[in-house]
């Protein structure tokens, strides 16, 4: 394992301003980089002056106090723990979503058959076989992008965003699926509901999903 | 118990907003100047960061329900009250019926009011501050409005007015002088900033940006001579904080503030030093800005800097504060003056 890490580039770091890094993994993405990374900011959230962290896709944001930890001397640790963290964060949790796919509020879901070249059935069957993985959350509260959708799924997303989608849209953005927590608007295809409570702001954690979670859709019915 | 008397689609409650919940795509909000809430907050008796209102549209008019103590920081406006002029970064007693209005500023665009006691609206994640995005915090989750009102949490004790402190522009220089409407501030160069052209960086240091009046809390829209833009890495999403000023392909560039998201991938410039954050703050539509490259120690100087001016400050206040326990108000005038020369 050692071997292969070696001949690995080391991640690379940036100043985002003077009271934030980024580290960035090697590119490609990959998923055993990105469960680093969120061992990594668990770790780095009990160091002393660090006030924050935010792992991104492939890459990880610590906010820290640089009067109580100089930008150098967080960096060192940062790469200093980037092999050793190894696989030690927490435990993600499997969170089941019951999707209504199509009818009024999976609109898209038709058109997204047309460019996949597949029948709504197919569709389907491809988007609840698939194991998601939560790899951050952002954009808005409680979004988590989900990685994993099968290639024959992806589609570009809209030329002109929506104004405003349904709370527990299911959608399809290039690459990526997500479940949208609240009314909002949005670029992505809609195929399908979720009657989920991702976000509550008066819930402790307030968000459902957390980064390293895995995600299964569960087809509740399709509407034609 | 105050009442807004005037409608401002962009007038909010803040405090120092709520940090610590960005990896679940929570914004930090909170106020844009944090620098004239913090001290606002100090001239009432508050701690630091007690919630006040932001005010972003003028004129804005307040009407109080109840005797209070009220301090007017940021922007430089006229303020009244009932008719009479009433000091700027000044803590003030007002009575219960009096009518305080903030005029359109001078110069600067935000406005504090905050008020001892600090306002009265539900911790939401450990902050007051509103989240128009997501639509919680503050009051409602919303700007307020006519009709408004709004409660103020008690405060113990007896506190001393009529005294002030200078404004910030005169403590906190920005490390080089600009003439009026153009604002100076300090940016240390980020990852992709290496990527851009010679010709590129050099336009996007020697331009004098437009501040467009796109810009609101969560982002400032800046329009110049496009930067040129080929041949910059795609990038992944990754997170963000206030003070980023990304390049998407347009070449104008975009500086996320307070509400900033918390994930982006434009290629960045850099980002905006934290100690110069709230001048960027106070600038308005239709003023320009210039960046000056800066490096981390003196970034991190200008921070520890201000720190130890705010906790100054904090310091003479409380003993200004215990000094006047037994003054009467016949005395306060001179004190005024007093403190006022402490401050200058």
């Amino acid at each position: 394992m050692r071997d292969i890490e070696s001949r690995h580039p080391l991640p690379r770091f940036s100043n985002l301003g003077s009271g934030a890094l980024l580290m960035e993994a090697p590119a490609p993405l990959d998923i055993s980089w990105q469960r680093r990374i969120w061992a990594l900011a668990y770790q780095m959230e009990s160091c002393p002056g660090v006030l924050e962290t935010m792992p991104g896709m492939n890459n990880l944001m610590v906010v820290f106090d640089p009067l109580l930890i100089p930008a150098d001397a967080l960096q060192s640790r940062l790469s200093g723990s980037w092999h050793d963290c190894g696989r030690d964060g927490p435990a993600g949790k499997q969170v089941e979503v019951p999707v209504v796919y199509g009818g009024e509020n999976g609109m898209d879901l038709q058109q997204v058959a047309q460019h996949a070249g597949l029948s709504v059935d197919e569709v389907v069957r491809l988007h609840v076989e698939t194991s998601y993985t939560v790899y951050f959350l952002g954009g808005y509260p409680g979004f988590g992008y989900l990685g994993g959708l099968p290639p024959e799924l992806a589609m570009p997303r809209r030329q002109v965003p929506r104004m405003q989608v349904p709370k527990g849209s299911v959608a399809i953005g290039g690459q990526q699926t997500g479940v949208i927590p609240s009314a909002q608007p949005s670029g992505w295809h809609i195929i399908g509901n979720a009657n989920i409570d991702l976000f509550n702001e008066t819930r402790d954690p307030p968000a459902l999903l957390a980064p390293g979670d895995t995600v299964r859709f569960r087809c509740e019915r399709i509407e034609r | 118990m105050i009442e807004i008397l005037s409608n401002g689609a962009l007038n909010t409650i803040q405090d120092l907003g709520r940090p610590g919940y960005r990896k679940m795509g929570i914004t930090v909000a909170g106020a844009m100047d944090s620098v004239a809430l913090w001290i606002g907050n100090l001239l009432v008796g508050n701690p630091p960061g007690s919630a006040g209102i932001e005010i972003l549209i003028f004129p804005f008019r307040v009407r109080f329900l109840a005797d209070a103590v009220i301090a007017v920081t940021g922007a430089d406006c006229d303020a009244l009250l009932d008719g009479a002029p009433l000091l700027p970064w000044w803590s003030t007693r007002v009575r219960q019926g009096q009518v305080l209005e903030l005029q359109t500023p001078l110069q600067g665009s935000k406005g504090y009011l905050t008020l001892r006691g600090g306002v009265d609206v539900p911790l939401v994640l450990q902050s007051r501050s509103t989240d128009l995005k997501a639509k919680f915090g503050g009051h409602q989750g919303r700007a307020l409005k006519k009709g408004d009102l709004l409660r103020l949490l008690p405060a113990t004790g007896d506190w001393q007015t009529g005294y002030g402190v200078q404004r910030p522009q005169a403590r906190l220089p920005s490390g080089g002088d600009s003439p009026p409407g153009v604002v100076q501030v300090r940016m240390i160069p980020a990852a992709e900033y290496a990527f851009f052209t010679t010709e590129g960086q050099e336009r996007f240091r020697k331009q004098q940006w437009l501040v467009t009046p796109d810009s609101n809390r969560q982002g400032y829209r800046l329009s110049g001579t496009p930067l040129p833009t080929d041949g910059l890495p795609e990038l992944l999403s990754h997170g963000l904080v206030p003070g980023t000023i990304q390049v998407p392909p347009s070449g104008q560039p975009i500086i996320q503030m307070s509400d900033a998201n918390t994930s982006g991938g434009y290629p960045k410039m850099g980002v905006v030093i934290e100690a110069d954050m709230w001048r960027l703050a106070q600038a308005r539509p239709g003023d320009r800005l210039v960046f000056r490259v800066a490096t981390v120690s003196e970034a991190v100087t200008a921070l520890a800097k201000r720190r130890a001016w705010l906790q100054k400050l904090e310091q003479a206040i409380c003993s200004r504060q215990r000094a006047d326990g037994n003054v009467r108000r016949k005395n306060v005038d001179a004190g005024m003056a007093r403190m006022g020369n402490i401050y200058a």
